[in-house]
């Protein structure tokens, strides 16, 4: 259901600031969003304000300076630290984005962290992706066939059929996009978003896969696929530079050209 | 241990309106105007057929301030819907559904609505 407000347990209050060091220069602030669960307190949003020359240029950066210098209480997932994991996806100057690919240098001002939206929160900036990837799961992420596999060879692609897969294999499930999506966060008990969709078209498109018409069979549904309204702030937000919207678009045109 | 009533993460408060998100919010809101208006257009077709009198007097409404506002509304609402809807094909036929286009065309829908309306509006002798 569409809910403009947050519930009252998630309403987010004044939290503590960790002022500058003395003698700073090179300031900037960042606010980062607080819960602690096992407090029975609201979220909370602490100002960390720290040195820029402490550390390096990313966000990422930032957040790992906090936690092993000022605040080690502060959670949040990270791994590869070059935007291939997709672990530290959130909300960074109020679009979501990989922390560990954002320059802190892009933003004027201060700077707030957020979770990625409308999510439940375990831990601070850690959101549960349980029914992201239950979603995920949910299209059957893998090749299909009914044919039998060539007895020498794998199954194998023109040069054509394997670019028809270029700006779809890339994603990373960060889910940065699905949680950009306003249909997304008011919908998403039955609308799949725009990552899981996008991935959905990845396995259409894929010359090998044999089972296209039970693809789209499942899709076909007024709120799994038809509660995109093409708002696009899943491409305008995508920290790879892929097109959801596009990929959806291209699942509604096949879904229209087989009725046709 | 009994289980966390886990927050939701903020949303609307915290996401940064951009040109996608709020042209498209203006599309929905202005196609519940028209619809609204509809109304109105029909309530104004009965009283042509009810006769010259019955005519006249809901006529004049249009003159008043609040007359103006309402058709100026109701006008730009139409040219927006017109316009975004064109845009909206557009991407139902995969075109356009770049960032870069998504942003010329959005302008483009922007520019022209306002255009449009401010032409029907000084034809129409309201402004």
């Amino acid at each position: 259901m569409t809910e403009f407000t947050l519930p009252k347990n998630s309403k987010v209050e004044t939290g503590k600031t960790f002022a500058y060091a003395e003698g700073t220069t090179n300031k900037k602030t960042f606010q980062v969003y607080r819960f602690e669960p096992d407090s029975g307190e609201n979220p909370r949003l602490d100002s960390y304000e720290i040195n820029l020359d402490n550390f390096g240029p990313m966000v990422l950066d930032a957040l790992i300076y906090i936690k092993n210098e000022i605040d080690s209480t502060l959670t949040f997932r990270r791994s590869c630290r070059e935007g291939i994991c997709g672990s530290c996806a959130m909300n960074i100057g109020g679009t979501n984005t990989l922390a560990c690919t954002k320059a802190i240098d892009e933003f004027k001002h201060n700077i707030a962290i957020y979770p990625l939206p409308h999510m439940p929160v375990i831990k601070d900036l850690v959101p549960d992706l349980t029914h992201f990837y239950a979603q995920y799961a949910a299209i059957k992420p893998w090749m299909q066939t009914q044919s039998a596999p060539p007895p020498d060879t794998e199954r194998l692609q023109s040069k054509a059929e394997r670019e028809a897969l270029d700006g779809l294999y890339e994603c990373i499930l960060c889910a940065c996009c699905s949680t950009s999506c306003p249909s997304y966060w008011w919908n998403s008990d039955r609308y799949l978003g725009p990552a899981t969709l996008l991935q959905a078209y990845r396995w259409i498109a894929d010359s090998r896969d044999e089972y296209t018409g039970e693809r789209l069979d499942d899709l076909e549904d007024p709120f799994r696929l038809y509660r995109c309204h093409t708002i696009m702030n899943c491409t305008n937000t995508c920290p790879k530079g892929l097109n959801p919207a596009k990929a959806i678009a291209e699942i509604k045109k096949l879904l229209v050209s087989r009725t046709v | 241990m009994v289980p966390v009533k886990r927050p939701l993460s903020p949303h609307l408060q915290v996401y940064k309106p951009q040109l996608t998100s709020i042209l498209s919010i203006t599309h929905r809101g202005t196609g519940v105007l028209l619809s609204l208006g509809a109304l109105l257009l029909a309530y104004w077709l009965v009283k042509l057929a009810a006769g010259e009198a019955a005519f006249n007097q809901l006529q004049q409404y249009t003159t008043t301030w609040y007359g103006k506002i309402f058709l100026t509304g109701f006008v730009f609402s139409f040219y927006f819907h017109l316009t975004n809807g064109i845009r909206h094909l557009f991407w139902d036929i995969g075109m356009g559904l770049s960032i870069t286009n998504t942003y010329k065309s959005g302008y483009a829908v922007i520019i022209a609505s306002i255009a449009l309306t401010l032409v029907a509006l000084i034809l129409g002798d309201i402004i």
